[in-house]
């Protein structure tokens, strides 16, 4: 019995040693599953020596991460629920980091037709004509509210057996996609770095409706005095900056750039 | 056969990134289990050793409680440590730590559970010894520990089995932080999500013979250690 304590402790100990400087960063599976960070964050540990821990979630989980405390900094793209998490006082300085945009993908044969769409609305419509599959990501994420937002535009309310709520990650959405010959509508820099495209093509783009920005923000340490503003404050400046922003404009994936920086306004030819 | 032959490069290439997160499945989930035997099993020999009221509903809660989902273990005890929650102070969410944690609380009632069996055929057998002996309760409850401890250690690979090959909590707790709290299992969930299901299958078939070696290990062990004991 004595042993199993021993041993216990000697396990524990080296899980809970301190380090340096850290700071958490909630954000979205997009931007993590683009390999953004992986590219991006070490160059500003070299840079700054504060070691940055993402907690990749959807939009809407990452700003009740937020909302609790839990984060110092937030990365994410759904500008009506950021407004209201401000206006809440949950956060402050909030800052223009990147753009890119929604695609929506399906499978090479295009039964419904939606890459003759004329817009997003019309590509989803022409989904609910045809009874298409459809997977929707049913979650929090600020690409579920924009699926949303469009069929709104479109006048129509998804349901029946064609529309699937899945609730789970743009990459469960995608391999559900494949495995199901479905639509869906995904963010450019998901789709890009996804290795699992099979017979799926990317069917519709270009739609101003499209535009995906995202943001970051300080979570206002008035609501939670631990929160290290200060270190989330020296990311904000790093990745606002004109390194953080070259770095992000040079990030691609088989050529294609993924996010265009628009800290002082989106300058991309190839985003909408 | 690609999926091995994946698996199989992977664990040739010697990379770091690899053992790491291999390294940082074991420790959680050695430390979870260890932590939550050191309580489960002397509580097991107590149980067995004692009636009281009460004590059926403590077995059937256990048991009950065997089928815990982790998701829910792990949303409970993001609420414990989250900033907002009693706990908050700590600063323990997002680390380790708190999927030591969250493992123990879902490794607890197997150990309990499967000890308590594991014990109680015994504890019939030596009712009548120990009375007429007039062993006192401390003793009871170590002797009955020790006669079985061959099953008891199966009870307790059960429990790291569960612990090793759970996704759901520590995903929430840990919050798959490259180089931080990523495991194995959060490793598949995440590779799984970019498509690369080649990769995520080869990690699982690594996660596998990890198991799979220290349950030989453990086994063997207890083969040796029981016929050891038969012979003397």
């Amino acid at each position: 019995m004595r042993f199993l304590l021993l041993a216990a402790l000697c396990l524990f100990a080296p899980l809970s040693v301190a380090q340096g400087q850290k700071l958490i960063l909630a954000s979205t599976t997009s931007t993590q599953n683009s390999g953004l960070y992986d590219y991006l964050l070490p160059v500003f540990t070299a840079d700054t020596g504060i070691a940055v821990h993402v907690v990749a979630v959807g939009t809407g989980q990452a700003l009740r991460i937020a909302r609790n405390g839990d984060a110092d900094a937030l990365i994410v793209h759904h500008r009506p629920s950021e407004e209201l998490f401000i206006s809440e006082g949950y956060g402050l300085n909030r800052r223009d980091v990147m753009v890119n945009d929604f695609v929506i993908v399906g499978p090479k044969g295009d039964s419904a037709g939606v890459a003759t769409a004329k817009s997003a609305g019309d590509a989803l419509l022409r989904l609910r004509k045809n009874n298409a599959l459809f997977i929707s990501r049913g979650d929090e994420s600020g690409t579920y509210f924009k699926e949303l937002e469009i069929w709104q535009s479109a006048g129509v309310t998804p349901k029946g057996p064609w529309y699937r709520e899945i609730g789970a990650g743009m990459g469960a959405a995608l391999n559900m996609a494949v495995a199901v010959e479905g639509y869906v509508l995904t963010d450019r820099g998901t789709w890009l770095s996804f290795n699992n495209k099979n017979n799926l093509v990317l069917l519709f783009e270009g739609d101003p409706v499209l535009f995906n920005p995202y943001s970051i923000i300080t979570v206002n340490p008035a609501k939670h005095p631990h929160v290290q503003a200060d270190l989330a404050g020296v990311l904000t400046d790093w990745i606002t900056s004109e390194r953080g922003q070259s770095l992000i404009a040079a990030f691609a994936i088989d050529g294609q750039q993924l996010f265009c920086p628009s800290a002082n306004g989106a300058k991309c030819a190839v985003m909408p | 056969m690609e999926i091995l032959a994946t698996a199989l490069a992977l664990i040739t290439s010697g990379d770091a990134d690899l053992w790491r997160v291999v390294g940082l499945s074991l420790r959680v989930s050695l430390s979870a289990t260890l932590i939550a035997a050191l309580f489960a099993i002397p509580l097991a020999a107590f149980l067995s050793a004692r009636d009281f009221a009460g004590k059926r509903i403590i077995l059937v809660l256990s048991t009950s409680l065997m089928a815990l989902p982790p998701v829910v273990v792990g949303l409970a005890v993001y609420l414990m440590l989250s900033r907002s929650g009693p706990l908050g102070p700590l600063g323990l969410l997002f680390t380790p730590g708190a999927m030591v944690i969250a493992q123990t609380v879902l490794v607890f009632p197997i150990l309990l559970s499967l000890t308590y069996e594991a014990i109680n055929p015994l504890q019939r057998d030596y009712k009548g010894l120990f009375a007429a002996l007039d062993v006192g309760r401390g003793l009871q409850v170590r002797t009955l520990i020790w006669d079985a401890r061959f099953v008891v250690s199966v009870a307790v690979l059960a429990g790291f089995g569960r612990a090793l090959a759970e996704v759901g909590a520590v995903i929430i707790v840990g919050g798959n932080i490259n180089g931080v709290t990523r495991v194995m299992t959060t490793t598949i969930a995440l590779e799984t999500s970019k498509g690369n299901l080649q990769l995520a299958l080869a990690l699982g078939v690594i996660l596998l013979s990890i198991a799979l070696s220290i349950n030989i290990v453990t086994q063997t062990l207890a083969r040796i250690g029981s016929k050891y004991q038969a012979v003397r």
